[in-house]
């Protein structure tokens, strides 16, 4: 157990000590869904809160908590990349010649890409505080819940991602592939317009979308009208979502590496 | 106990046998090379020993371990440095050694000692602070040789240690293996530089399109081709080759074996050696009357002896050797 702790523990600092390297990709990666989302987005379409159905004051505060879960999206997504470029670089040949467990190589991953996830999410939150002065009602009960259901959602997103990694050959498709799942997923959720602004069949598709709960769950959280029971309900379906895509990711990762 | 033991290797990728039937062992303390053209085989017997693959069929041992029961303690056993320079560029040199240290369990005073020695050793201790981006190629193989040393193995596992650097790191490189193994380290790599084999490896092992063609020391393979060669040119009008050939056999106790080339007018002669043969065998040639256009004397190469197994050159162009 203590040599497992020392493994994962050197593979997270590694990604850490990456990160500060990187500081140009660090700041786009952050601004990014700031400015395109948030500002951009927000604002082309404030005349979006007169539609019918829509229960927020205005669309920033509706959006916020899709621009929240967007980045859970990204960042999770994005979490075998590195893995992705080490296999390529052969690095990952010289982590797997250490008499080290192979889970240390994924669970640092998860402790990585969870902590980048969190500072994102409240880095979100803070900008649109004071950009446009919203704030989760719920308080910090409600934040604690808005970083759970984020994180629950990102770990089974890093599992997916860490499982195409391992499985696809050459950066270039995987990214291909990232790309392709990337916008249905948001535009079959609840991230940019209200669940009764959709087509049917849209409506209908975005009711398997472990994102579109996530999102009703920060949403909630925000704008303050949230229950119990809704919340359980969300913290259920993407506990459900996390054993799928890490039962799958396990099998793989079993398979390729013996 | 061999420091590791090869038996009956098999390895087909999809269908495509790529290790056939491999047999050969490491001796503790020898430096081994398994010499081989692209695509013999080489990284793939490799990267079975490392227990990065598993063996299709037959049995490989390290230091007594199994690599398919106990890959830990073959990991543990084991040094690595891998053929494509896998540094990572956002890391320091430093910063490379800690993480293997890490991966291999060493305490923090143990880690700080043996980082300094082997930063030594390589010599990049004062660029060991550098962003690996800095570095130069041979710098990044150096780096490559220290994480492999960093866990004090008992085998070092080298693919291509020299592949593309110049000449000088070459040499470098082949000095610090030298050192490593007067240090007692055990150390297996592969090649495909014939003068690598030759002047680094006690023993060798030519692997040609995954099958093993020859084992043994260089001196001892290149002697094993019959001897120093003498190619004697003769004028047009010889033509009574045939029977020199057949005197200098029979009266001459070291000629081993004599090749007539009535078209070039060659005689192709094998001898024990050259101090005692040269003079005697001119002086032969001359007292039976045919003058010698031109001599020339050669000892096999490695690469006669590469040829001699596979029947084919290592590379298409072995001029740059
Ligand atoms: N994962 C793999 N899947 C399919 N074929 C493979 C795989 N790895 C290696 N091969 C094939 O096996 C053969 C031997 O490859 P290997 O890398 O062992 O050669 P090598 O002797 O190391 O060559 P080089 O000198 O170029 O490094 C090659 O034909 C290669 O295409
Ligand atoms: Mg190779």
């Amino acid at each position: 157990m203590k040599l497992f702790i020392q493994e994962t523990m050197a593979l997270t600092m590694r990604s850490v000590k990456r990160l500060s390297r990187e500081r140009i990709s660090m700041i786009f990666g952050l601004i990014q869904p700031m400015l395109f989302w948030l500002i951009l987005f927000g604002n082309l379409f404030q005349k979006t809160a007169q539609i019918p159905g829509f229960q927020a004051p205005n669309y920033i505060t509706f959006l916020t908590a899709g621009v929240v879960v967007m980045t859970v999206l990204n960042s999770g997504l994005s979490g075998g990349v590195d893995l992705l470029f080490d296999k390529e670089s052969g690095f990952l040949e010289r982590l797997l010649s250490a008499p080290i467990s192979r889970n240390s190589l994924i669970y640092s991953r998860f402790i990585f890409v969870m902590g980048i996830t969190s500072v994102q999410i409240l880095i979100i939150l803070l900008v649109a505080f004071i950009l446009f002065g919203v704030y989760p009602h719920s308080g910090l009960v409600g934040l604690a819940f808005i970083m759970l259901v984020g994180l629950l959602f990102g770990l089974g997103l890093i599992a997916i991602s860490l499982t195409l990694a391992f499985a696809i050959k050459g950066h270039g498709n995987f990214f291909a592939l990232m790309g392709f799942l990337t916008l249905p997923l948001i535009f079959l959720s609840t991230a940019l317009v209200p669940i009764q602004a959709m087509p049917d069949w849209m409506a209908f598709l975005a009711g398997f979308n472990p994102m579109t709960y996530a999102i009703e769950a920060v949403r909630d959280l925000i704008i303050g009208g949230w229950a119990w029971g809704g919340i359980v309900r969300v913290l259920v379906i993407l506990l459900a979502f996390d054993a799928v895509s890490i039962g799958l990711s396990s099998r793989v990762f079993h398979r390729q590496m013996g | 106990m061999k420091a590791i033991e090869i038996r009956n290797l098999t390895k087909t990728f999809g269908g495509k046998k790529v290790v056939e039937d491999l047999n050969l062992a490491v001796e503790k303390g020898e430096v081994f090379g398994i010499l081989g053209p692209n695509g013999a085989g080489k990284t793939t017997t490799i990267r079975i020993v490392l227990t990065l693959l598993k063996p299709t069929g037959g049995q490989v041992k390290v230091w007594g371990y199994d690599v398919v029961t106990q890959p830990r303690d073959v990991r543990q056993a084991l040094g690595y440095v891998p053929q494509e320079k896998a540094v990572d560029r956002f890391l320091t040199g430093r910063e490379h050694l800690i993480l293997v240290a890490d991966l291999y369990h060493l305490t923090r005073p143990e880690a700080k000692k043996r980082i300094e020695e082997v930063l030594e050793l390589v010599d990049l201790s004062h660029k060991a602070d550098d962003l690996v981006n800095n570095y130069s190629g041979g710098m990044k193989k150096k780096l490559d040789i220290a994480c492999g040393l960093i866990p004090n193995p008992k085998i070092l596992v080298m693919d291509e240690p020299t592949l593309g650097l110049d000449v000088e790191s070459r040499i470098r490189i082949w000095d610090y293996i030298r050192r490593l193994q007067r240090g007692g380290l055990t150390i297996l790599m592969t090649t495909n530089y014939l003068d690598e084999a030759d002047q680094l490896c006690d023993r060798i092992a030519i692997l040609d399109r995954g099958r093993l063609a020859a084992l043994g020391a260089p001196e001892e393979l290149k002697k094993g081709l019959g001897g120093d060669r003498v190619t004697v040119q003769f004028g047009p009008l010889q033509d009574r080759l045939d029977a020199l050939a057949g005197t200098l056999k029979k009266e001459l106790p070291f000629v081993n074996e004599v090749k007539v080339s009535p078209a070039s007018h060659e005689l192709e002669i094998r001898v024990t050696s050259n101090e005692e043969a040269l003079a005697p065998l001119i002086q032969k040639i001359h007292h039976h009357g045919h003058p010698i256009l031109a001599i020339q004397y050669s000892r096999p190469t490695l690469e006669d002896v590469f040829i001699t197994y596979t029947g084919h050159k290592i590379k298409e162009d072995s001029a740059l050797l």
